[in-house]
């Protein structure tokens, strides 16, 4: 009798974990990412001919917490239609129970990778503010994401920023949200695994206590699983958070970080909620006015630092009055010789 | 802050400084508050007209010869009403124009004429 190798058994537990699409409008390419709820796989979708990106649970539970968390996190993203967060093309359930949705497969790289290569502190803002915009956007809609952090931001080749992974989302005012009640009645509602079908479930509601997020960019009271009372400036902490691991990661170079953005980052990261910004386009708009060279609400200047703000936005236009006044004089010493 | 008023401002700006330089020659120093009025409406026209050629022409060298040309030409218009001290009032003049010339071509916002536009 011969034995299977090691490699032999690893490659049969492989195959058997992946998701069989038989049935299905999509052709599985390969697994491009993996986290504790799912795994995310490039594939190709064989009715339109494009490459989309399929997130699926790893063990089959139509009816369990994993799959309602998976499936709300469709009905949030389907629910968000903005630049900076990525569409929802199809949800349903395959064969095996496993639940998926099908989203826009975004080609580019993860904001911390992105960062090793950005070395300017104007192009990290840029990115930075779009992020801002986002949640911004998604906290109009009552939409908390809860776990931003760089590894689940994404950057494109075109200049496109993209927030990732809402699978912790909480939905703040669930009237926002279109909820299943209030879809439109022509949509499709059938029990073969049609997107309708799959988002017509209840909010999932996290229980008081639970800590969801990622330590270092979720806000204290997050940390303590007062899931009660989070609020928008849940996500301001991790933004800035975020903020200080992109000037961090730029200061890691010769550079020094300007004090300014640290307390930008400080004012984001407050202990206390009502330190924060009140908003994440507030946060925004800091920034804004520091690359502008404006005062900034999280730093408080003296007259000296005020001069040296004024001297520095408009250095080019003091070189050049200084630049006529020497040349003036030049000249005036030259018709009186 | 937009090209045009960019250059309205530094052209305002170098103006007033151009008039004041005058008390350096005696023979003018009595008309002094006409020299800086006049020199500084002169700084501001030629830096509107800079700005505009500036939010239309993207090119260095040429924001630096109209503005030259522009700085000049409103030099002579002075210097022959006066027909007297032309090289005193145009060679600075022409500095002046030839500065805001450079300065609107290199900063600047010209996105307030596309807004406008649309």
């Amino acid at each position: 009798m011969n034995w299977l190798s090691d490699k032999a058994i690893a490659r049969l537990r492989s195959a058997s974990a992946e998701p069989d699409f038989a049935g299905t409008r999509y052709r599985l390419i390969e697994r491009i990412a993996s986290g504790g709820m799912g795994s995310v796989y490039l594939a190709e979708d064989a009715t339109l001919g494009r490459s989309v990106a399929i997130k699926i649970l790893d063990v089959p539970d139509s009816s369990g917490e994993l799959a309602a968390r998976l499936q709300r996190e469709a009905h949030i993203l389907a629910s968000l239609e903005h630049p900076g967060i990525v569409p929802v093309h199809d949800a349903g359930t395959l064969a095996d129970g496993r639940v998926f949705y099908a989203m826009k497969f975004v080609e580019g790289e993860r904001l911390d990778r992105f960062s090793e290569r950005e070395s300017t502190l104007p192009g990290r803002l840029r990115i930075f503010q779009r992020i801002c915009d986002t949640v911004a956007f998604a906290h109009t809609r009552g939409v908390l994401h809860r776990d931003l952090k760089p590894e689940n931001i994404m950057t494109g080749p075109f200049g496109e920023v993209l927030v990732m992974d809402w699978g912790i989302a909480k939905i703040l005012r669930a009237n926002r949200i279109a909820t299943p009640a209030e879809m439109p009645r022509e949509q499709p509602r059938d029990d073969s695994g049609t997107l309708a079908a799959v988002l017509s479930l209840a909010p999932l509601e996290t229980a008081h206590g639970a800590v969801l997020g990622t330590p270092g960019y979720m806000a204290p009271e997050q940390a303590r699983g007062d899931v009660e009372r989070l609020d928008e400036r849940a996500d301001i902490y991790s933004l800035g958070a975020i903020l200080q691991f992109l000037i961090a990661a730029r200061a890691h170079g010769t550079q020094t970080t300007p004090r300014v953005l640290t307390a930008i980052a400080r004012k984001a990261m407050d202990a206390d909620p009502a330190g924060r910004y009140a908003s994440a386009s507030e946060l925004g708009q800091d920034i804004a006015r520091y690359v502008d060279g404006l005062p900034v609400l999280a730093y408080p200047e003296n007259v000296l630092q005020k001069v040296g703000r004024w001297g520095a936005r408009y250095r080019l236009a003091i070189v050049l009055v200084l630049t006529y006044l020497v040349l003036r004089a030049l000249l005036i010493f030259w018709f009186r010789r | 802050m937009n090209k045009v008023t960019y250059g309205l401002i530094l052209g305002g700006i170098l103006g007033i400084f151009d008039g004041l330089t005058s008390w350096f020659t005696p023979a003018v120093r009595p008309q002094l508050m006409g020299i800086v009025l006049g020199s500084t409406f002169k700084g501001l026209l030629a830096g509107v007209l800079i700005g505009i050629f500036a939010r239309k022409v993207h090119s260095r060298g040429l924001g630096v010869l109209f503005g030259l040309g522009v700085g000049l030409l409103f030099a002579f218009f002075i210097a022959y009403m006066q027909r007297n001290y032309y090289v005193q009032i145009m060679v600075p003049g022409g500095l002046v124009g030839l500065i805001v010339g450079y300065a609107t071509q290199k900063y600047g916002d010209s996105s307030t004429a596309s807004a406008s536009r649309t």
